[in-house]
Parts: C-alpha cells; structure tokens; sequence
C-alpha cells in the first residue's frame, strides 16, 4: 500500500469524482462528505511521501511497470513532495468550508460542484507529481476545463469572465504544448529527467530556445503574470466564493511550479543563466508585475478583486525570485509557493465568510466588521500580516529570502519593487481594518456612543478551515528553518 | 562570565501574554479583570527580580525558542541593559495599570476590556524587545508592539483617532519594513550573524560606505525613538488616552524604539567601531538637531500633552546621543537615562491626566494657578520636570552627569553645548508652567483657592513616580549598575 502512496494520491480524487456525482443524486450531502475523505486520505499519502522523501530521497514511481523513459513516471522531490501536500491540503480546508457556501450559492447543484472541485484537484496534483512533460499537458487541461466549469457556475457576469479566462488559459496551454512539441523533435524523449539528459549533452539549437521559450510564455499566462493577467481578477472575483478560495491559492502557484521545474528538471542552470542571460528582463518584468499588481490592488474597492490583484503582484515575487539566479533567491521563490498558497487562502476565507454573512464585500460593508465577527477578523488579520510580511508569519520569511536574493545579485529595483510592495499592501489591508474598527464614526455622535451591533459568525464548518490555516500561516513561519534545510536546499543543490 | 539557559526571561514574556488573555475573558467582571492585570504585573516583577542578583553578577540569561531562519534563531539574551529596561517597563505597568483605573472608570471610556488586554499584551511585547539576544528577535517584537498599541492609540475611534493612529502606523510600519529590514537583511548577508556583541558584529572588513548607509537605515528605521523626521507619529498619537500616553512615553513605545536603536549602535555596530570611524560624529549630529529643533518647537506648543510629546523627542535624541558619542560614560548615562526619563516623564503624563480629569482643562494658558486646587499633583509635576531638565534632587541629573562626562571623554565639546542649550530649553518649557500655578496673582487665577484633587487612583500614581525620581537620585545604583554592567565598565 506504501509504495503506492504516489499513485495513490491522485487515483483516489480520480476515482472519487465519478462517485460523487452518482453518491449525490441520493442524498447531497454525501458527496460533500466523499470530498473531505477524499483530500483527507489524498493528505495522508501525500505526507507519507513527504516523509520517505525527507528520510530516504526522491521517489520515481513508474505507471503500469513500463521503465522511465516509455511510460509515465511520477518523479517526486523534495520540492513537489511539499507542494503535493499543500495542494491536497488546500483542498481539504476549502472541502469543509464549502459546505454552506455551496448550499446558499449552488443549492441545486451539490454534486457536480464536488464532482468537478475534485478533479480540478485530481490535475493538479497530477501537474505537481509527473514526471512527463506531455503527461503534465494532459493533467493541465483536466485542471483547466474543470475550473472553467466550476468558475462558471455561479452565472452572471462570471460567464464572460470565464470566458475570457478559457481563451487565455487555452492560448497558455498550446504554447506549453507546442514548446513540449519542440522538445519531442529535438530529443525524441518525453519524459523530463530523460529529456534533461539528452539536451545536456547536446548543442542548444534555436529549437531549443523556442521550447525554452514557448514553455515560458504558456506558464506565465497560466499564472498571470503581468501583463498576461487580464483574464484573472475577473474571473475570480465573479466565481463562486469556494471555488475562488480553491482556485486562487492553488492554480497560479502550480503554474510557478511548472516554470520552477523545467527550469531546474528540463533545462539547467547554466543553459538558463548563462546561455540564455534573461535574468535582467525577466526580473524587470516581475518588478514590473509587482508594482502594477500592488497600485491595481489599491484602486479596488471590493475585497474579493482587490486580493486578485494582490495575487498578480505575489507572482511577480516568485517569477523575480526564480530568475534572481542565486540560492536564496530561489529558495524564496520555492518557500513562497507554500507560503502564498496559504496567505491567499487565509484571505480568501476570510472574506468568503464575510460574504457569506454580510451578503458583498465592498469596503463599506466592512463597516462594524469586528464587532460583528471577531473571529473571522483575527483569521483575516492574520493573513493580512503575513502580506504585509510581519514576523513569525510565512510571509516575513518569504520576504527574507526574497530580498536576500535581490540584494546578492544587486538587483535593487527588485529589492525597491518588495518593499514598496510590503508598504503597499499594509496601506490595503489597514484601510479596511480602519473600516471595520471605526464604524460609524462615533464622533459623530455625542458621548462616544457607539452603536450596538450584534455578534453574527460564519458557522462553525467555515471558522474551523479559517483558523488552521491562519495557524499554519505562524506554524510555517517558525519552522522556515526545517522547510528551507531538509526540503527546499537539497532541492536547489542539484540545480545550482 | 556565564550564561545560564532559563526560561524566565520567556515566563516574563509569556506571563503578560497570557494575562492579556485572561484579562480578555473576564470581561463581565470588572474588578476580577483588573485583577488579573496586577496579577501578572506582579508575577513579572518578582521574576525580574529573581533574575536580578545573576546579572548583577556579571552573567546573562539565555533562552532559545525556534530556529526560524537556518543558523538564524529567534531566542532571548538577557543583560544588564535588557534588566535594566525590563524593570523600567515592570514596574511602571503597575503604576500605570493603577493610573488607568483611575481614569478610565471616572471617565466611562468605552472598550475598557480591549483597552487593558492590549496593555498586557504590548508590555509582553516589550519585555520580548528587553530580552531579545539578536536584531531578527527584536525585530519580531518591535513589530508586535507596533501592532498591538494601534487600538490603544485609537482608542476613542472617533476621526481624530483614526487621523492620528493613521500617522502611527504608517510612519512605524514604513520605517521598519523600508529600512530596519533590509539593514537587518545586509547586515545579516554581510556577516553571516545578527547576535548582539559589545565587540560589534562588523569583524571584518566592509565598505565603509555601506557602513554609512546600514547606520542610517537602523537609526531612522526604528522609527519609535523619534528621530527626525520621523518624529511626526509622535505627537499625532496624542490622541490616545493619557494612560496610553504614559505608557507610550515612559514605558513601551518610545523607549523600545531608543532601546532598539541603543542595541543597534552597541551591540552590531559596537562603541569601538563607532568612535574609531566616523558613525559617531554622524549619530551625533543628527541625534543634536532633533535636540535642538524638537525642544524649540515644545517652546511653542500650548497643548500640555504636545508640548510633553515634544520634550519626549527631546529627550529621546538625548538618549541616542549619549551612545552616539561612543565613550563608556556616554552609553552608561544614556542607558540610564531610559530609566530616569521614564520616571520623570511618566510623572508629567500623569499629572497632565490628572488635570484633566479633574478639571478638563488640556490647555496650558488654561491652567494658571492651578497649583491652588491641586498642589500635590503640581508638586509632582515640578519634580517631574526637575528630573527630565536635569536639575539636582532628582534622578534625571546622574544620567546627564555621566552623558556630559562621556562629552568630554571624547573631547567634543560642542556636544557639551548641545546639552547645555537643550537643558535650557527644557527648563524655559517647563518652569512656567510651574511658576504660573502656584505663583499667579489671586485676580488672575481661573481655580477657586480650595484643595479639590483628581480621584485617588489618578493622584496616587504620579506621586508615587514622583517619589521614585527623587529615590532615584539617592540610589542611582538601582539602575545604573545594570548599565554599567552592561557596558563593561567597573562597579
């Protein structure tokens, strides 16, 4: 059963959709429960190939017993053990919390609902896992045609957001297929560790290049990276509010994986950064993501769109990081796929429960917000120091590598573009705390009176997910230490 | 010397922590609540003093609490400046839980339950700076109490709160994330180690120019001590109850940031490095015109808590200034003057709460002849402001005495000037408003000539502080043989 923990992660959410769709013409609520066991078991087995990882090394499990090379290969390491564990649980949290969600916004279609939410999350654990560069194509388009349907689910404008994100996502998706193309001509080989090998060996021609290249363009659309990111705040801001708390910390991460992958699996450090000498580009390209996602960000109004924008400037710290070319560098950029994952779903909880309870969030309606629901503030606040990057959270430590990084390779507009953006988002996220805390501004009114507003949580299945996952946040900043040593070093050191 | 792994220095932090918890959830009962803020208060004290007689001995405290970084802990350190400060902000909270009650009941301030746990829980974090044995650590509080005092700040949520917390937290968060963290950030690449060390981390060679710029980064970035420009929350959070004033003055906020900055120019800079280069010169110089320049504009202020507010800037420069010399003396006396400057101002704060509650009146034109109805209170406030000028019988003296020594250790005797003027200054802000209370023509005075004071609890604290910068001129040893511990220099 153990050694066939890597399969076994994504058979069963594989198996497990079709179950749910027939489990919940009965009775609704089973499916919602079949998710939860689904992505607790997918958790379990991903943790148990973490640990094998960390005590013994790498695992490559080959599909059906062809060797390497001709079949499939799930290639697991250091780097996408971790991410396979945050994937599945992500899902896990946002099951739970789907459950009354689903039922206001989606009452009569349950099932389909967990049906689809579990094979979006079927591709992407396959993406994370694969070890075959056309295998990962195939699992990308399970994850893109599923988030169509589920981003479109709740109707309205979210069809023409969708639609526009279908377009985008699948320009992204033919140009990762037509660079894998290009490498099939050049090496005759699928498979990454293989094709890896071949091109080590090899000459790089121009057709090597534009495999490098396309591959590059489709993941920066699929992770909208500034100015490829015009179809995602829309499209996450009309979905429903489980599916953008799904979608949002899960799908552009993957994207960064991809790009982290192939840069260190398929082609290599020296091809990259010596040979190609982009670095300076791409890095100017994610300041200038960065920068253009943080003053967007502060132009929104509703929350919900405001955190899209956040999370174009976030990937300009994984695509700059990634590209800085040094160790910490790239351990920034690996440790923040973990870390922003977590921040955006913390937020995105945060303001689903909002939603849920207050029915918009649009600045106004923060109004009173503390005294209202005090225990989804503490879970959002924690998120949102984690933005702005305030110790012990994740999202100081990320930062710490970042500018680590930017400093060594004397990339100052990148070190300048981390910092703004660090001040930027603590303009944003205590402009609502401002809000929420000043309600109708009693002195407006005489004596200090305050108005009395009730106390009205999100239920229970909704604050429980919220809460780990602002406890993960602290709980992932104080072991930065043991992440960044057993998992994300040994990662890097065969790539640098 | 010795170090001594215990968890004391993390049961102080923890012990307030925990208190502002419990205080949160007794918040039907009022008096069980308060309770439990002297409580703790009191378990923190008799700890510190438990901790005392081993650094006093020459020894350090230490405590490991994560490895959050590879090769980079968070963990506490605990020596004589960090007891020294410690024992400050212990023992202040208590006068000044006792001043809260005092004021915030007669004046049915609202949120009274959010207003004492986040006390709690910014003395936690204060005393998590104290002990900090490495920048990363001190970093990590410095930014908890930041966090933690903006509802104290803001305390009234009417617009002018919101203004002025809105100041608080844009210049503290710009400032620490601008420039206190990637200083930290270089410092860190370029040495490979944050850990505090009389000797200085910079050991080997570097680039005086990024020396420069690491200094200035540091300085301005713990924007808590005030420094101008980055001065300007300061006055701002006067919007605060007095309490918080007090606290934010005296005992926390203001006082972490001098402490940070202190730590930094001795600890990672280190005195030798300072006085052998020209960083010295550079601390000075700024550290004097916002001496200056700070202390001109109290002259002006009519408004009794800004005029405070801009003798702290003041006075916290002084503080600066003193390490900034880099001599021995200089850093004793400045590191003492935390402590005497807390007393001294905190006994202002308080009496300025104690006006105001018992007369409203904010305005220093507003209070001539107040002296008549309540002497003991301007009694204290005299005293008070003797020991922030620096005049004899009270505490404030011993520290200038030894900053001026560390002056003419170093030879620079425009910074005696600087010390001179400032004292002047300080005592042309200050005396008048002395003089005017109790000296005032009977015609002129706006309070009936009968003894009405503040409620016991708003009178009792500032006495008492009052009382502490006179024993503390006595026994200047309670905290000056911490300092000089800390520094190194014979008992």
């Amino acid at each position: 059963m153990i050694e066939q923990a890597p399969a076994l992660i994504v058979v069963i959410p594989l198996i497990s959709a079709l179950f749910i769709t027939i489990i919940g013409l009965y009775q609704p609520r089973f499916s919602w429960a079949l998710t939860i066991v689904t992505f607790a078991l997918s958790s379990i087995f991903a943790f148990i190939c973490l640990q094998h990882v960390v005590t013994v090394g790498p695992i490559s499990y080959v599909f059906g017993n062809w060797p390497a090379p001709f079949g499939i290969e799930y290639a697991i390491d250091h780097l996408n053990a971790l991410i396979v564990l945050m994937i599945s649980v992500v899902a896990f949290l946002v099951a739970i919390y789907s459950k009354h969600d689903i039922a206001k916004e989606l009452g009569d279609k349950i099932p389909h609902f967990y049906s689809l939410f579990t094979l979006l999350v079927t591709g992407l654990l396959g993406i994370t896992l694969t070890g075959d560069a056309f295998n990962l194509y195939v699992l990308l388009e399970i994850s893109a045609l599923t988030s169509y349907a589920l981003l479109a689910l709740s109707g309205g404008r979210a069809y023409i957001a969708t639609f526009n994100y279908l377009i985008m996502g699948t320009i992204g998706a033919c140009f990762y297929l037509l660079g894998v193309g290009y490498l099939l001509i050049n090496t005759g080989s699928l498979n990454m560790a293989d094709i890896s090998v071949i091109l080590s060996n090899n000459t790089y021609s121009y057709a090597v290049l534009a495999a490098f290249l396309f591959i590059m363009i489709g993941m920066w659309t699929k992770m909208a990276l500034f100015p490829l990111h015009s179809w995602l705040p829309n499209a996450y801001t009309y979905a429903p509010t489980s599916t953008s708390c799904l979608l949002a910390p899960l799908m552009t991460k993957v994207s960064v994986y991809v790009m982290l992958r192939m840069m260190t699996s398929v082609f290599n450090y020296d091809y990259i950064f010596n040979v190609l000498q982009w670095q300076s580009v791409i890095v100017t390209l994610a300041v200038i993501a960065i920068l253009a996602g943080s003053v967007l960000a502060l132009r929104q109004d509703n929350l919900k769109r405001m955190l899209t924008y956040l999370i174009v400037a976030e990937i300009g710290y994984m695509v700059g990081g990634a590209w800085l070319g040094n160790a910490n560098g790239f351990t920034g950029a690996s440790y923040h796929i973990i870390a922003d994952g977590f921040m955006t779903l913390c937020l995105f909880l945060a303001i689903g429960c909002i939603i849920y309870k207050v029915g918009d969030a649009s600045l106004s309606s923060m109004k009173g917000i503390f005294t209202k629901m005090p225990v989804t503030m503490v879970g959002f606040l924690v998120g949102a120091f984690s933005m702005i990057g305030i110790p012990p959270t994740c999202g100081f430590f990320s930062k710490w590598y970042l500018i680590s990084g930017a400093y060594e390779a004397a990339a100052w507009p990148f070190l300048v573009a981390l910092l703004i953006s660090s001040l930027v988002n603590a303009v944003l996220f205590f402009r609502i705390i401002e809000v929420g805390y000043f309600q109708a501004l009693p002195s407006e009114e005489p004596n200090h009176h305050h108005p009395n507003i009730k106390r009205d949580e999100a239920p229970l299945s909704m604050l429980i997910p919220l809460l780990t996952t602002a406890g993960l946040l602290i709980g992932i900043g104080l072991y930065t230490a043991d992440i960044v040593t057993y998992l994300i070093q040994p990662f890097i050191k065969n790539f640098l | 010397m010795q170090t001594m792994t215990s968890i004391l220095p993390a049961a102080i932090v923890l012990v307030s922590f925990i208190g502002s918890v419990f205080v949160f959830f007794t918040k039907k009962n009022e008096n069980l609540r308060e309770a439990w803020t002297f409580i703790t208060a009191a378990i923190n004290i008799v700890l510190l003093f438990k901790m005392a007689k081993w650094i006093l001995a020459g020894n350090t405290y230490s405590f490991h609490i994560a490895e959050v970084l590879p090769g980079l802990p968070l963990f506490f350190k605990v020596d004589g400046f960090g007891m020294l400060f410690a024992f400050v902000a212990g023992s202040l909270w208590v006068v000044t839980s006792l001043y809260s009650i005092g004021y915030m009941r007669p004046l049915k301030e609202h949120a009274q339950t959010r207003y004492f746990a986040c006390f709690a829980l910014a003395i936690s974090a204060t005393m998590g700076v104290a002990f900090s044995g490495n920048v990363l650590t001190m970093y990590l509080f410095y930014e908890i109490l930041s966090l933690s005092t903006y509802p104290l700040v803001t305390h009234h949520q009417d617009a002018e709160a919101r203004g002025g917390g809105r100041k608080y937290l844009t210049f503290l968060l710009t400032t620490s994330i601008g420039f206190a963290l990637p200083a930290m950030i270089i410092t860190y690449l370029n040495t490979g180690t944050l850990t505090f060390s009389n000797a200085g981390i910079f050991t080997q060679a570097i680039d005086p120019t990024l020396l420069i710029v690491l200094l200035l980064l540091f300085i301005f970035g713990f924007a808590k001590s005030g420094m101008m420009p980055f001065h300007v929350w300061l006055p701002g959070a006067m919007v605060a109850p007095t309490p918080v004033s007090a606290l934010l003055h005296a005992v926390a906020v203001v006082k972490v940031g001098v402490f940070c900055v202190l730590r930094i120019l001795t600890g990672v800079f280190g005195i030798d490095l300072l006085s052998s280069t020209p960083l010295s010169t550079i601390v000075c110089v700024i550290a004097s015109i916002t001496v200056i320049i700070s202390s001109l504009i109290a002259l002006t202020q009519d408004n009794l808590k800004r005029r405070l507010a801009f003798s702290t800037v003041g006075q916290l420069s002084y503080i600066v200034l003193g390490a900034g010399i880099a001599t021995s003396f200089g850093v004793v006396g400045s590191m003492t003057h935390i402590a005497m400057h807390a007393f001294g101002k905190i006994t202002l704060f308080f009496c300025a709460g104690a006006i105001f509650v018992a007369t409203g009146k904010k305005y220093i034109s507003q209070m001539v002849g107040i002296g008549k109805q309540m002497p003991f209170t301007m009694i204290a406030f005299l005293i008070g402001s003797m020991s922030v000028i620096g005049l004899p019988l009270t505490g404030g003296i011993i520290s200038k005495w030894y900053m001026v020594l560390g002056a003419m250790d170093s030879g620079r005797l425009w910074i005696l000037i600087i010390y001179l003027i400032s004292s002047l200054l300080n005592a042309a802000y200050f005396f008048p408003i002395v003089y005017n209370a109790f000296f005032c023509k009977d015609e002129d005075s706006q309070f009936p000539n009968k003894i009405k004071e503040a409620p016991l609890a708003a009178l009792l604290p500032p006495v008492i502080t009052a009382i502490g910068t006179v024993i503390l001129f006595i026994y200047p040893e309670l905290f000056l043989n911490f300092a000089k511990i800390a520094v190194g220099v014979g008992k």
